[in-house]
């Protein structure tokens, strides 16, 4: 676990980069995040998944996997792939600070 | 993320069985999901996975597998392979998993490369016409090798 600072707030993030504790993420964090995972701009797609990930948590307690969000989110698959080429549902979590999805579908 | 991170895996699905394909598309999906690149090379019976006619029928294995925990002379009756697919395609359907058509276009939108072999198209007489529309080509062993360079290689 390892303590960084995302526009300005301190946060605490595990190995992987993912947040310890969602409650601490707010919006004007993500495109600092965004930017960590190379992704330079925030579009309205990107938003979109960004805010389904925060809701699914909340509701589910989990994130989505890449197969619940094409089929549930709005953006196809391969849109997905094209806002976050490095694995949507994983790189999405990260930017929305929810712990990274489980599930092997 | 550690240094000796996978980036690229090929995965080869050989079999034509349920149990023999699923493996290979779950580990190619997983792997996307992970952002690793993920390529798909079927051969063999394998081949039935994308083919345009078998892949909705493709079946699991009664005889000759001892995981199915029946009397191999049981596994030979007629019915019981189909049986067997229906209980395995019900528990993986609850579970959503996707059927084998689907998950190939899934995992073919999640940008994995998705190849046939040459020599088992030549062996079954099959041309290209007769696979899914997902397959971006049929290649030879070598050509398999060229593009599996600098990453990890699955025999399934």
């Amino acid at each position: 676990m390892t303590t960084k600072t995302v526009a300005g707030h301190d946060i605490e993030v595990n190995d992987e980069g993912f947040f310890v504790d969602p409650e601490a993420w707010t919006e004007d964090m993500a495109p600092a995040l965004a930017a960590e995972e190379g992704i330079d701009a925030l579009t309205d797609q990107h938003w979109t998944v960004i805010r389904f990930m925060r809701s699914e948590y909340a509701e589910k307690g989990t994130g989505p996997t890449v197969r619940v969000l094409g089929k549930t989110s709005g953006v196809s698959v391969k849109e997905l792939y094209q806002l976050f080429p490095k694995g949507p549902a994983k790189i999405a979590a990260r930017i929305a600070g929810i712990p990274k999805p489980r599930g092997c579908i | 993320m550690s240094d000796n991170a996978i980036e690229k895996v090929s995965i080869i699905i050989s079999k034509g069985s349920l149990e023999g394909i699923y493996p290979g598309l779950i580990m190619a999906n997983g792997a996307r999901a992970e952002g690793i690149e993920a390529n798909l090379f079927f051969t063999f019976f394998g081949l039935d996975a994308i083919h345009r006619k078998r892949h909705e029928h493709i079946k699991a294995a009664t005889v000759g597998n001892p995981g199915m925990h029946m009397a191999t002379m049981l596994g030979g009756l007629p019915g019981m392979s189909a049986i067997a697919t229906h209980m395995m395609e019900k528990q993986m359907t609850e579970l959503d998993i996707p059927s084998i058509p689907e998950f190939i276009e899934f995992i073919a939108d999640t940008g994995a490369g998705i190849y046939a072999c040459q020599l088992a198209m030549d062996m079954f007489k099959l041309s290209k016409d007769d696979l899914v529309e997902q397959v971006e080509d049929v290649i030879t062993v070598g050509e398999f090798y060229e593009k599996a360079a600098g990453g990890q290689i699955i025999f399934t």
